[in-house]
């Protein structure tokens, strides 16, 4: 790499400073309910991000489901988070890294997103969604809303499949 | 049933069969078991039929001859497991590669009526056949000749076009939106072309399944603009049959595809049971008596297409 000239150095130790100045971690806390159900199968859960005014998936956040299963069999399923799948999912690659994990069982499940992985999301409002679709079972959506660019939290809880769902934007 | 009577029935049966759509006064459908997949592989069941109510196989069983199945690339997939029931028929679709296939027929269907010798006659085939069936001296002939398209599709992974390429016959859709794109509360916008020109002021009789589960049939209406195009704001998910026909000239418009149906005898013989009804509906203009020559076939087409909309 070539030297850089002085001012395009300074340019850049700004910007190097600046950035943790704006970043800020997201925190999504997610309920997955006990059901008392006769054939339990966890639920495939997709978090992403969307614009509130259209509904446009911003940044898929995470994917859960069935990983292992042979010759990706498990992906069979992932039309079935119906929602994330037109909105983004099927336009994916999957399994995706940093994204996609296998299911997790009920109770409280914590992802965290660093800032850096959000780097290009533009500070503002957004919804973050979470759906979660389960085997013999129904699907829900949950919206919480929040800003990106600040501290702030949200917190909205599901009815059936989702207990439920927070987001905190730390620092 | 004597032997004789047997193979009346089959030629009837056959007849009734030419086409997919030959019950016409009702309505024909293809019923992917799902429109959406995921992974990179898989199989989609479909079932065909033409019945009273959509996708209720109350009718008759839709013959499989002329289906095709279309993928993404243009190439024809193989129908898999074929089977015509007596209500419906049934075949398998594997898509190996992803995006958007068209699974549906064209067809050019005839009919005609004439009188010979003070004996009325009449005959329904293939369009190509049809000036080789009036007999030469028949009087009062009406023929018409109709193009029907039917159609659905379903996606592997995401929706892609390719399949919507207008080949400039008959009714074809030109997505706005596209059929795998179908959500509830979302407005939808097609496009329709006639011989590849925009289709105006086409009715479009938008339809959705389940009536067997509820009262009113709730179908909604719709009307081609200028440019062919009509929208609908999907107002419950589901299984939804889209159908227009168009016959220029002023007769009547009849959903289901249907060409006129001249009054006239049909052919003897019991009918078999499941074998489209035959009389007493879809009499169309013409018949004998008038004295006319022979005149152009009257040219109708019929488009109908079966998208899925999501909750």
């Amino acid at each position: 790499m070539r030297l850089l000239p002085a001012a395009a150095l300074a340019v850049t130790a700004a910007s190097a400073v600046a950035a943790p100045a704006m970043a800020a971690d997201l925190t999504v806390t997610i309920e997955v309910p006990r059901l008392p159900v006769a054939a339990y199968h966890r639920p495939y859960v997709a978090v992403w991000i969307e614009n509130p005014a259209d509904q446009a998936a911003v940044r898929t956040l995470a994917v859960w489901y069935e990983q292992v299963k042979p010759d990706n069999e498990g992906q069979t399923w992932l039309k079935d988070l119906r929602t994330w799948w037109r909105k983004g999912g099927r336009a994916m690659r999957m399994p995706a890294d940093g994204v996609s994990g296998a299911t997790r069982a009920p109770g409280r499940q914590t992802i965290t997103i660093p800032a850096a992985r959000l780097s290009g999301v533009a500070a503002g409002q957004y919804n973050l969604v979470v759906e979660a679709a389960r085997e013999q079972g129904g699907r829900e959506v949950v919206r919480v809303p929040f800003r990106w660019g600040a501290p702030n939290t949200g917190r909205v809880a599901g009815t059936s499949e989702l207990g439920a769902v927070s987001v905190a934007v730390s620092r | 049933m004597n032997r004789l009577k047997t193979g009346a029935a089959l030629v009837a049966l056959i007849a009734a069969f030419a086409a997919p759509l030959s019950a016409q006064a009702h309505r024909a459908w293809i019923l992917p078991s799902t429109t959406s997949l995921s992974g990179t592989e898989g199989w989609v069941g479909f079932d065909a039929g033409i019945s009273n109510g959509v996708f209720d196989a109350d009718h008759a069983a839709m013959r499989l001859d002329n289906l095709r199945a279309t993928a993404p690339d243009g190439s024809n997939v193989p129908l898999e497991h074929t089977m015509q029931g007596q209500w419906r028929s049934t075949f398998d679709v594997h898509l190996t590669q992803p995006g958007t296939y068209r699974v549906g027929s064209v067809s050019q269907t005839a009919n005609a009526t004439w009188t010979l010798n003070g004996t009325p006659g009449r005959w329904r085939g293939p369009a190509a056949d049809l000036a080789a069936n009036i007999p030469s001296g028949a009087t009062d002939v009406v023929s018409a000749v109709n193009s029907n398209r039917l159609e659905t599709f379903v996606t592997l992974g995401e929706p892609t076009t390719t399949v919507f390429q207008p080949t400039g016959q008959g009714i074809e859709l030109v997505p706005t939106t596209h059929p795998s794109e179908l959500a509830v509360g979302e407005a939808a916008t097609f496009q329709l072309l006639k011989d590849g020109a925009p289709l105006a002021g086409a009715d479009v009789t938008i339809a959705r399944g389940g009536l067997k589960y509820r009262d009113a049939p709730e179908e909604i209406t719709a009307k081609t603009g200028a440019d062919g195009k009509f929208s609908v704001t999907w107002p419950e998910a589901g299984m939804y049959w889209i159908n227009t026909v168009n016959r220029p000239g002023g007769a009547p418009q009849r959903e289901g595809g249907e060409g006129p149906r001249p009054e006239g005898p049909r052919p003897e013989g019991p009918r078999p049971e499941g074998a489209p009804a035959a009389g007493g509906e879809g009499r169309g203009p013409g018949g004998p008596g008038g004295g006319r020559m022979a005149g152009p076939p009257t040219p109708s087409a019929a488009y109908t297409a079966v998208v899925e909309v999501f909750p």
